[in-house]
């Protein structure tokens, strides 16, 4: 089935031609409406006159992590708080983080970006979905909330953080989806097995998942132990959230909803756009938002975009699995991150070295982050107690940066390697390729 | 009774970590005569009183150990039954923690070390101490 056929399967041509319509429209709001936009604009010395289809998007700036964080919070609202219904925030580098703000119109189209993916899952009216996304500043829970109302099925909205009662409730509820990551999927797959109840007397059979790369493998393996079809859903915040690609029943490449969100691969050296079919870097420029529209965004996210019809009969711009990023941004357990955030907390405790190293695994199907630092000299202790204190402290603060627990390890002095040059500092043991 | 000076080496759970603290002290010629090991699941803190504490300060630094030196009360006191009892009670009446302790006794006497919460005020209560002949 397909949501919307009039916009997913257009002709290529119909399509362009909405694209560039909607650029237009675009720039000349953001010209007029965020002075940042403007000045980038008067700098590059383009005025909205020179955009006249979709082709000269690669004519307008660019826009980083580090302008929405540059501008905090509302500074590239193109509209009044006035307008603005509801803020997502995503977790804070170094304390700031970054601020979305969606109009009345915005979260329409979201739910239906995310109604156009469920139905792709082969999702409907009849489907009990449970959202084990986190409800709260994260996309992930009310995205796939309103979605599913919008496509007019049942949502328990479940949230995250206590399995047992998820599966409880998927049982006693009749839950025939289930959205949350890939790997938190794995990890309910083996309580499932182990909670005593028959696999029959559940009605489980999609899964829709999303908010971290994961691969075929996983698939493979999600699919067999909890008997479903397991879909991808791609999204991030400052975009939308979930909902901007999705998978069909071919499960080859994710749909981009390019009427909304239209995509560039770029290489993330030279910024050069790539052709089809070329690895780089995904750009989306936000075509019709109205509350944080967004210029060529760089989502850092490294794929490669093929326009060919599916065999589903869509026609919007398919994108590969994400293969990397062009930062070092890691996601564990669903929870974006950066080594420099784990830095900024070590760098400010005069307690340890300035040193650190970090180990990523995957135990159990869950995402597991060990943190190594030196404590420093004239803050060893004889004391038990005092030692375990330090690890406790570091652990807190960490917690409250990142949003996610990490395990301490206290390591002699001198045992991470110091460099001069580039130090390797992140050791992601999991294998997503 | 006496305040001394004790060494703390912090020690990673790793085979042949304190296996190479004793080698450094060897080859430094510094003698160990009392230790005790606190572990945790990670990491352990080895203590104790050597003959020459500055010098194997240095030589565990030199190898990048990380070191701490407490100050510490040793005392003697008689090896036989309800001794140690009586210096635990004087010190709990004063209201004095012990973080922890340990102990050595070689024939008549056993020397036994105190970390007190307060090493001044425990080294005033005991300094004046008297085990007495007999119970």
């Amino acid at each position: 089935m397909i949501w919307n056929a009039t916009k997913e399967c257009m002709s290529a041509e119909d399509r362009r031609t909405m694209q560039g319509e909607r650029l237009r429209r675009l720039v000349e709001r953001v010209y007029h409406s965020v002075p940042f936009y403007r000045r980038r604009m008067q700098e590059m010395e383009v005025s909205p006159q020179d955009i006249r289809s979709i082709d000269d998007i690669v004519r307008l700036p660019f826009t980083t992590k580090q302008d929405l964080r540059d501008n905090y919070p509302y500074g590239l609202f193109a509209v009044p708080m006035s307008e603005i219904v509801r803020l997502h925030a995503s977790s804070g580098t170094t304390g700031k983080p970054t601020v979305v703000g969606y109009t009345r119109a915005d979260l329409a189209m979201w739910a239906e970006m995310t109604a156009r993916c469920l139905t792709a899952f082969g999702i409907d009216r009849d489907d009990i979905v449970s959202v084990g996304y986190g409800y709260g500043l994260f996309t992930g829970g009310l995205g796939l909330h309103y979605g599913v109302e919008h496509l007019g099925g049942t949502v328990i909205p479940t949230s995250s953080g206590n399995t047992a009662k998820h599966i409880g409730l998927m049982h006693d509820f009749g839950a025939t989806a289930l959205a949350c990551t890939p790997s938190y999927a794995l990890y309910l797959a083996d309580a499932l097995r182990d909670c005593g109840m028959p696999r029959d007397e559940f009605r489980l059979r999609t899964g829709i998942f999303g908010a971290e790369p994961w691969t075929e493998n996983m698939r493979r393996e999600i699919e067999a132990k909890l008997g479903i079809d397991a879909y991808n859903i791609y999204g991030l915040s400052e975009i939308m959230g979930p909902g901007v690609s999705y998978e069909c029943g071919s499960k080859n490449g994710s749909h981009i909803c390019d009427d909304h969100f239209y995509p560039e691969i770029i290489s993330p050296d030279t910024l050069e756009p790539l052709t089809h079919g070329e690895q780089g870097e995904l750009v989306f420029t936000t075509l019709t938002k109205e509350g944080l529209p967004l210029l060529r965004y760089r989502t850092k996210d490294l794929c490669e975009l093929d326009p060919t019809p599916c065999e589903c009969g869509r026609t919007n711009v398919r994108m590969s699995r994400i293969v990397g990023r062009s930062d070092d941004m890691l996601i564990i357990r669903g929870v974006n991150m950066f080594p420099s955030q784990i830095e900024s907390v070590i760098l400010e405790m005069e307690e340890f070295e300035p040193h650190y190293l970090l180990i990523v695994d995957r135990v159990n199907n869950l995402d597991t982050l060990e943190v190594q630092v030196e404590v420093r000299d004239g803050f060893y202790s004889d004391e038990m107690n005092r030692m375990m204190e330090l690890r406790r402290k570091i652990a807190s603060r960490l917690h409250s940066v990142l949003g996610l627990a990490a395990d301490i390890r206290l390591v002699e002095p001198g045992t991470i390697e110091r460099s001069e040059g580039k130090a390797k500092r992140v050791f992601d043991k999991r294998k997503l390729n | 009774m006496t305040i001394i000076s004790q060494l703390s080496v912090f020690i990673e759970n790793r085979a042949g970590r304190i296996n190479e603290v004793t080698r450094i002290l060897a080859e430094s010629g510094i003698n160990m005569s009392a230790f005790s090991l606190a572990e945790s699941a990670d990491f352990g803190i080895l203590r104790m009183i050597v003959s020459d504490v500055e010098g194997a300060r240095a030589a565990l630094r030199e190898a990048h150990f990380g070191v701490s030196v407490t100050e510490v009360i040793c005392i003697t006191c008689p090896n036989r039954a309800g001794a140690m009892h009586r210096v635990m009670e004087v010190l709990a009446r004063e209201q004095i923690f012990i973080e922890y302790m340990y102990a050595f006794s070689e024939g008549e006497t056993a020397d036994v070390v105190i970390r007190p919460s307060d090493v001044a005020r425990a080294a005033e209560i005991l300094h004046s101490f008297d085990f007495g002949e007999r119970e």
